[in-house]
Formats: structure tokens, C-alpha cells, sequence
């Protein structure tokens, strides 16, 4: 047998689902996120070994999503210290690295830049050779005060030769154990947010080696040995090598895992994703089988940051979100429903469960429109309190729809996630809803059935080159990335394709993006 | 009277630039971040209005020509402005008294700001567009007769360029080809003129007011309604339009985004359809039924229904809820000049400029 194992790490709960060769679901659970998230990690796979009766030596793949590379950032805790190294220098001077960073992050990663001769132009000239004796310099100063390097060198998505030589560099005069982040295999055009990209990759590579042992560990305590995955927030697998070297990309894998599960379950390559977990809904766009990407800068932890991020709308409305009556400014009274949540407590403190506090679950039961716990202990809710309460919810949830959507045409909406029994069937914006089977761990199944990718972005010139022959480059080394990280050549396809001009440039400068991705090469 | 600019000024004046931008102008995201370092490292910055220059003065404009995107990626030195000025001043063989903004909208904004907290030159609170525009002669110092050169292009290497151009056209299309050597971006010092010649033509007070418009969108974090109220009530502006964005398209013609984006009304609107022509700027706004609610030289403004912050034309998208606003541009464009040079026949549209508060009473008058 060839079972996957898949494991999601929310805000709330730790989902884990076991699927067999035809990717059907043989066992699934749900577990309390735990304050050491490795602790749920391990509940939750003895919970779902327990349910499915099935052998561990029958899994031979197992793929972890989780939130420790974000908690780690976001909490300021067991953070590298990262030697920060840009190469530009004469330009860039005017605004340093780590500018507007919040201070504590800034004193977390030890605040240890250096700017040296090297980097590139638009078009791949170089504005300095690499200076490579002031890179000597400023690594002989850091040498056993930092755990990791940090590299951003100007235009590096156009030319990455100075990013490359430096990390040579860097393993000749620190070693090769010091691990090294390169920006251009992090982010995009736009400096300070790959640079910022960057050293946060740096900074949480501990937390990403001492994760994946841990999940290595707890799998070989409960008898699985077999081939270990992270999950990123483009909804592919990274191996363990490759996320102990790129863990940021694991930011936001959660709702990105519930989007690909949603789609796998659904059927649909194109829909509209809500997500209702335990305490926030996040409601994303499904392209051609992928989240859709943001197009903006995205902030981590207080810093901009430019690599790739699903485009999600969060709202504070979950299973466990407390409905509150409140007066509001013109003094009438108001209803309230979240951000706050009991969370992981819904069955013990929502009042269908016997608890006395009002959670939207307990308005969903009360309405008809959900059916768990015992309905005779919310009938005492005046109907008037219901209906406000549950138009709320419903509007919530179409606003940020609405707000997801690229056209005014109405497009299927698939929910998932335990918390979407709160909504009805019909939904404003929505062509219909589709609840799948599975649907409560449909983030765990995403991460199960993730694909491999590869992804180039790079800027050309179509003066010199045409704009089918900038695709057909793109395109092959997209291919080739994906196939190098793990996927089956025979299934890797083009999943998407983006060329945009660039205003004020010559020679019809053109960045073009693309990626790749096929099922893991078993 | 003369007064200092912190780093909070500085913040302020940024989000008011991105509103006089009008949508473009480059991002002063980058630059804001330039002035803050160059204020944390050399002090704060002095502004002087107008009335305080000597007539014999040599005012020069420091701004930063070519590609938003090549300078988030390349970022300046902060030298570069310090070599344009020292070579214009070695070829003029004079001093300058102060620098100042060419364009109060967007990046530009900004670069003069850096500059001088660098070299503790005072900064002039006037510009030569209330605005901000995609060409080097769609300044009021233009339209007054000043020459653009010399002019003196540099980059993060050295590098300086002294341009003498014929008229301000040529300066346009020599200075552009020497931006694309430098890599697809430049600082420049332009436009050199006497105290008396930038009283004359510049358009006064602008450093101030985005300065205002920041602030009051600052201190009405959270309650949009007093955000939009109060830009309005300092700029003089009008409401045109609130609504949703129901669709964008944009396209590149001659090295300029182009597009428009489509509003469908909320509120009192509600029912009712706004296009919004741009090309880097917000240039027009009309209703489907082809009735012009403002347009250029006139500052057309997306602002966030929410925040209240100035949303660009690149962040627009569908599902933004947001508020259209309307000023009125400096009168010196309002002009039969001036309207040549970047009235609404310039950029190609075959409409006549009326002043958008012409176009507000008319409009509130059908309503009745």
C-alpha cells in the first residue's frame, strides 16, 4: 500500500487525514493546536492511526503544514541571528536594510548589515563588479556572531551571478554549515521587500531544521518511516532539505492547503474558496486549480515583504466567534458576531453544548441552518436575536466574497473548513455552493495531494529577444525547477503564465513570470 | 517664517503626496524612506515659503526622472542629488540658495526633501505642478518661459551629464536617452531660476498642504467619513463619486500605463456608473451617460472608502470600495497655455476642460 499522510497545523485545530492511492480519505481527525504545536502534531496522528485502523508502515509519504516558521516570527522567538549582506553598493546607500522594521524584530535577528560593491541593472549590466575583499571584510567581522547569511544583491531576479559567488564566498571563510539565503530564489523585483523576505527566511531556518526533526521524530514514534513534505503557501510540496533552506515559503500555507483541498474535493479548477475555521474565515480565489496569488506587498510580522502570498480576505468570524448585543454609536443596540472566539472550546463553552456563552454555532443550530450539540438549549433565543444575528454572519461572509472576485459574474463557492455549517446555501455573488464530502479537513487533504513547483520571474528585453522565445525560455526553466524539486517530468504542466510591461522603460522591457507543477515523482 | 520638518512631517507630507499624485507619480513609499534616513542622519529640514527668497536667488528643482520600478529595485545612493547640484553650481559658477520640489505629487515629493536634510539646504514650499505629471515640460515654470537647462543628470556611480537644450522639448527626449544609459532612472537638478522668477511661477504653499491632507487622513484613523471631509474641506475639493470598482483594463502605449477603471455608485450614487481614464495620472471622470465630472488639469483622487488613504492606479482593483474626489488645479494652469500643455485635448481626449467646481454646482443643481 502507498497511503499519504496529511497534516495541518490552524489557529485553532490540528487536522490530520490519511489517504489511500486513489487519494479517498481513509481516516481523518481534529485536535486542539497545542501552545508547542508539536504536541497537537502528535495527538492528532495517533487520533487519526487510531480511527483508521490502517498499518503506518503502509504510509509512505507524509506532508506537514504548519504555523511554526509564522508563530516564530510573529512571537520574536528562537530566531536566527542573521548576517545581512547587500550587494549594490554605490547605489542603495540612501535607505539602508531593516528600515521601519518594528525595533524588537530588528534586536531579534541581531541588526548586522553590510552594503558591498556588486549588484545589476535592469538589463543585466552590472553596476559594480562584486567586491569581493569588502565581502571578505565584513564576513571576518561577523564570523561567530551570527547563525545565518542573508544575500540581496540589486536586479538579482534579472542576474543572480553576484548572489551566487557570494554564497561561495560565504561558505569559504564561515563554512559551509552557516546557512545561507539567497533573495532570488525568495522575491521579486522591489528591494527592501525581497531583502526583508530574505533575512526572515534566514531567521527562522532553526526553527525550520528543529521542526522537521520533531515531525521526523514523532512519525518514527508512532512506527511510519517514510518520505517527509512541507507544505508552501502556493499550495505545493517542498522536500525537508529544500524547506530547512526556504522555510518562509511556509507562511500562509494554511489557507493556501484548504484552497487545494477545496479543489480537489469540489472538482473545479476555477471557484471562489471560503474557509470557516474555529475563530477566522478566509476566503480565496481558485485559478486554474491554484490560489491567486497578492499582488501586492504583504506584511509579516511588522515588515513588508514582496514573495509570493496567496490573496486572501481574512475576517474574525469562526465556529467559536461570540455574539455579543452591544449599543452602537446612535445608541440603538447592535449585534456583534467575533473577532473574539472560544476557539478550541466551542464544545464546551458554545450553549448547544451545554457552555453559556453565545457563539455563532449556536446561532446556526437555533436557525436550522446547522444541526450539532442539542438544539433545545438554544430555543429559548428570541427569534428576532437569531435572524439579526445570522444576517450578519451571512453578510460577513458575502462582503469579503465580493471582495475576492475579479467580475461582477457570479462564480461557484465552495466552503470548507468545520466552521462552515454556519452558512446557508444561498449566498449573494455565488452561481451555487458546493459543500464537499470532507469538507471540515479539507486543509489537511490539500496538504496530502499537493503538487511540486518551479517558478522563474524574470525581466526581458523584447528588443532582443522575442516574446515567444522570453516564454519558451521561462517556460522550460520553470520546468526544470519543478522536476529538480521533486516532481514526476512526465506530469509537470504550465499552471501560469503573467507578462506585464514595464512603464518608462526601453526596449519593451517585460517581466514575465512563470510556474510549473506536477505530482511528487513517487 | 522658516520651519523645521521632522520625520512625522515627513510621513505626512508622503500620504499627501500620494494624494496630489492623483493616483501616480510613482510610489513616495521609497522616497519618504530616503528622507527619514537622511533627517535620522543630518537633522531635520527647513522649509521657507516663497516670500522669504531674495529675488537674485538661485532656486534649483532636484527631482528623480525615469522608472518607479528601476529605483524600488536600484535604490539611490543619496549622493546623486549632491553631484547634480555641485556640477550645476561649478557650470553656473554660483551658489544655490534653495532647492524645491518640481512636482508635489508621488515620489517626487520627496526627493528634494532628502536632499536638502543631506546638504541643510532650505526647501522652497512651492513646486511647478500642485501635482504631479508624466512629462518634464508640464511644470508652470515651463509656461512662465523658463528654460528646463542647463540641467544636470547623475547617477549612483559618478556619472554627471550637463544638458543645454534648444527648447524644453529636446531636454525631454535627450534627458530620457541618457536615463535609459544610466540604468532607467536619474536624479536631476532642473529648471535653475531666480528668487523672483519662482515667486512669479511656482505654485505656492504645496509642501504645506500635502503636509495638511496627511495629517488629517493620519488623525482620522478608523473614521473615514472625517478622513474624506476634512482633505476636502483643506484642498477645496468635492465628492464626485463613491462606489465599488467593478472592472479595470490597462494597457502600455508609448511607455505609459494606460487604462480605465469602471465604479459602480454606492450610497447616493447608487444606480449610476463612473469611468476613470488614466494614463499614470487619473486624467478623467465621467458617468456612463458621458457627463464629465472632472477632469485634468484638475486633480481627480481615489481615496480608500475605509481609510481615507490615496489608492494608485496600480492598486486599483475589482471589489475596492472607494471615494472619488475632485480638486481644483492651480489657476496658473487654468489658462489657454496652460490647457495646451496638459489640458484634456493633450492627452488625446476630445473633451473641453470645465473647472470641476463648475461641474460639482451643475451637477448638485440637477440633483434638486
Amino acid at each position: 500500500m502507498n497511503y499519504r499522510l496529511g497534516i495541518d497545523v490552524g489557529g485553532t485545530n490540528t487536522d490530520a487525514v490519511i489517504l489511500d492511492e486513489g487519494y479517498n480519505p481513509l481516516a481523518k481527525a481534529k485536535t486542539p493546536t497545542t501552545a508547542d504545536v508539536t504536541e497537537g502534531i502528535s495527538t492528532v496522528l495517533s487520533k487519526v492511526l487510531s480511527e483508521g485502523g490502517v498499518a503506518p508502515e503502509e504510509i509512505k509519504y507524509a506532508m506537514l503544514g504548519t504555523t511554526h516558521c509564522t508563530n516564530a516570527i510573529v512571537e520574536r522567538k528562537r530566531l536566527n541571528r542573521v548576517g545581512i549582506i547587500r550587494l549594490g553598493r554605490p547605489a542603495t546607500l540612501a535607505i539602508k536594510p531593516m528600515t521601519g522594521w518594528p525595533e524588537d524584530l530588528k534586536e531579534a535577528v541581531g541588526n548586522c548589515f553590510w552594503i558591498v560593491g556588486g549588484g545589476h541593472e535592469f538589463d543585466g549590466r552590472r553596476i559594480a563588479p562584486l567586491d569581493e575583499e569588502g565581502l571578505r571584510r565584513a564576513l571576518d567581522e561577523i564570523k561567530g556572531r551570527v547563525d545565518a547569511v542573508a544575500i540581496c544583491s540589486v536586479f538579482s531576479p534579472v542576474d543572480s551571478e553576484h548572489e551566487q559567488r557570494a554564497a561561495e564566498v560565504v561558505a569559504e571563510e564561515l563554512g559551509e554549515d552557516v546557512p545561507v539565503s539567497l533573495s532570488h530564489e525568495i522575491g521579486s523585483i522591489g528591494l527592501l521587500e525581497r531583502e526583508n523576505a530574505t533575512i526572515l527566511n534566514a531567521a527562522v531556518v532553526k526553527v525550520a531544521s528543529a521542526t522537521a526533526a520533531a515531525f521526523q521524530a514523532a512519525l518514527r514514534q508512532h512506527g511510519i518511516s517514510c518520505k517527509t513534505y512541507f507544505a508552501q503557501n502556493d499550495g505545493t510540496l517542498m522536500s525537508v532539505d529544500y524547506a530547512v533552506r526556504y522555510p518562509i515559503f511556509t507562511v500562509a500555507c494554511g489557507p493556501t492547503n484548504s484552497i487545494r483541498g477545496a479543489a480537489f474535493l469540489s472538482g473545479l479548477r476555477d471557484a471562489v474558496i471560503v474557509d470557516v475555521g474555529g475563530t477566522t474565515t478566509d476566503v480565496g480565489v481558485l485559478v486554474n486549480q491554484f490560489p491567486r496569488e497578492s499582488s501586492v506587498a504583504v506584511e509579516i510580522g511588522g515588515v513588508r515583504t514582496n514573495f509570493r502570498m496567496p490573496d486572501l480576505v481574512s475576517i474574525g468570524l469562526g465556529g467559536g466567534s461570540i455574539v455579543r448585543q452591544e449599543p452602537g454609536p446612535d445608541g440603538r443596540v447592535r449585534l456583534r458576531v467575533g473577532p473574539d472566539s472560544v476557539g478550541y472550546q466551542l464544545t464546551s463553552r458554545a450553549r448547544v453544548f451545554g457552555g453559556d456563552t453565545l457563539t455563532a454555532t449556536d446561532i446556526a443550530v437555533a436557525s436550522g441552518v446547522a444541526a450539532i450539540g442539542e438544539r433545545r438549549l438554544v430555543q429559548d433565543l428570541p427569534d428576532d436575536l437569531v435572524h439579526s444575528a445570522q444576517e450578519v454572519i451571512v453578510h460577513m461572509v458575502e462582503e469579503a466574497i465580493d471582495r475576492m472576485k475579479t467580475s461582477a459574474k457570479p462564480l461557484p463557492v465552495v466552503l470548507v473548513g468545520g466552521g462552515s455549517i454556519l452558512l446557508p446555501d444561498d449566498l449573494r455573488g455565488a452561481s451555487e455552493t458546493i459543500r464537499p464530502a470532507h469538507f471540515e479537513v479539507a486543509n489537511a487533504i490539500g496538504a496530502a495531494i499537493a503538487q511540486v513547483s518551479g517558478q522563474v520571474e524574470r525581466i526581458y528585453s523584447l528588443a532582443e529577444i522575442s516574446r515567444e522565445e522570453a516564454l519558451a525560455e521561462a517556460k522550460k526553466m520553470a520546468v526544470a525547477e519543478a522536476v529538480a524539486a521533486g516532481a514526476d517530468p512526465a506530469t509537470v504542466e504550465i499552471v501560469e503564465v503573467e507578462d506585464v510591461p514595464l512603464a518608462y522603460l526601453p526596449g519593451n522591457a517585460t517581466r514575465i513570470k512563470v510556474k510549473a507543477a506536477g505530482d511528487l515523482l513517487t | 517664517m522658516p520651519r523645521k520638518l521632522g520625520i512625522r512631517d515627513i510621513q505626512d507630507i508622503a500620504t499627501g503626496a500620494a494624494v496630489l499624485g492623483t493616483g501616480g507619480g510613482g510610489d513616495p513609499h521609497i522616497g519618504m524612506l530616503m528622507a527619514i534616513q537622511a533627517i535620522e542622519e543630518y537633522g531635520p529640514i527647513e522649509l521657507i515659503s516663497p516670500e522669504e527668497l531674495p529675488d537674485d536667488a538661485l532656486i534649483v528643482p532636484s527631482a528623480m526622472m525615469g522608472a518607479p520600478t528601476v529605483i524600488v529595485e536600484k535604490i539611490p545612493s543619496g549622493e546623486e542629488s549632491l553631484v547634480a547640484f555641485e556640477a550645476l553650481q561649478s557650470y553656473l559658477g554660483r551658489e544655490v540658495y534653495a532647492t524645491i520640489p518640481i512636482e508635489a505629487g508621488g515620489l517626487n515629493s520627496m526627493i528634494p526633501l532628502a536632499l536638502a536634510a543631506r546638504t541643510g539646504l532650505p526647501v522652497v514650499d512651492a513646486d511647478g505642478m500642485g501635482r504631479a505629471f508624466p512629462e518634464l515640460q508640464m511644470v508652470t515654470y515651463h509656461l512662465g518661459g523658463l528654460k528646463a537647462t542647463p540641467m544636470v543628470l547623475t547617477d549612483e556611480k559618478g556619472n554627471s551629464l550637463v544638458l543645454n537644450t534648444i527648447d524644453n522639448f529636446w531636454t525631454e527626449r535627450l534627458a530620457r536617452s541618457a536615463t535609459v544609459d544610466m540604468g532607467g532612472a536619474s536624479l536631476i537638478a532642473i529648471y535653475p531660476m531666480s528668487g523672483k522668477e519662482c515667486k512669479e511661477h511656482g505654485i505656492a504653499g504645496i509642501v504645506t498642504l500635502a503636509g495638511q491632507i496627511g495629517a488629517a487622513i493620519r488623525e482620522a484613523r478608523g473614521s473615514h467619513d472625517s478622513a474624506i471631509d476634512r482633505v476636502l474641506e483643506i484642498t477645496g475639493g468635492f465628492r464626485l463619486f463613491e462606489g465599488k470598482i467593478v472592472d479595470v483594463s490597462r494597457r502600455t502605449e508609448g511607455g505609459f500605463a494606460r487604462g480605465e477603471a469602471t465604479l459602480a455608485g454606492m450610497g447616493s450614487d447608487q444606480g449610476e456608473t463612473l469611468r476613470i481614464s488614466f494614463q499614470n495620472e487619473n486624467l478623467v471622470a465621467r458617468t456612463e451617460r458621458g457627463e464629465v465630472l472632472a477632469c485634468v488639469p484638475d486633480l481627480i483622487t481615489v481615496l480608500d472608502a475605509e481609510t481615507g488613504k490615496p489608492v494608485t492606479t496600480e492598486a486599483l482593483k475589482y471589489g475596492y470600495r472607494v471615494v472619488v474626489i475632485g480638486i481644483p488645479c492651480s489657476e496658473k494652469w487654468r489658462t489657454p497655455e496652460g490647457l495646451e500643455v496638459v489640458g484634456p485635448r493633450y492627452f488625446g481626449y476630445d473633451i473641453d476642460w470645465v473647472p470641476v467646481e463648475e461641474l460639482a454646482r451643475d451637477r448638485e443643481g440637477r440633483s434638486r
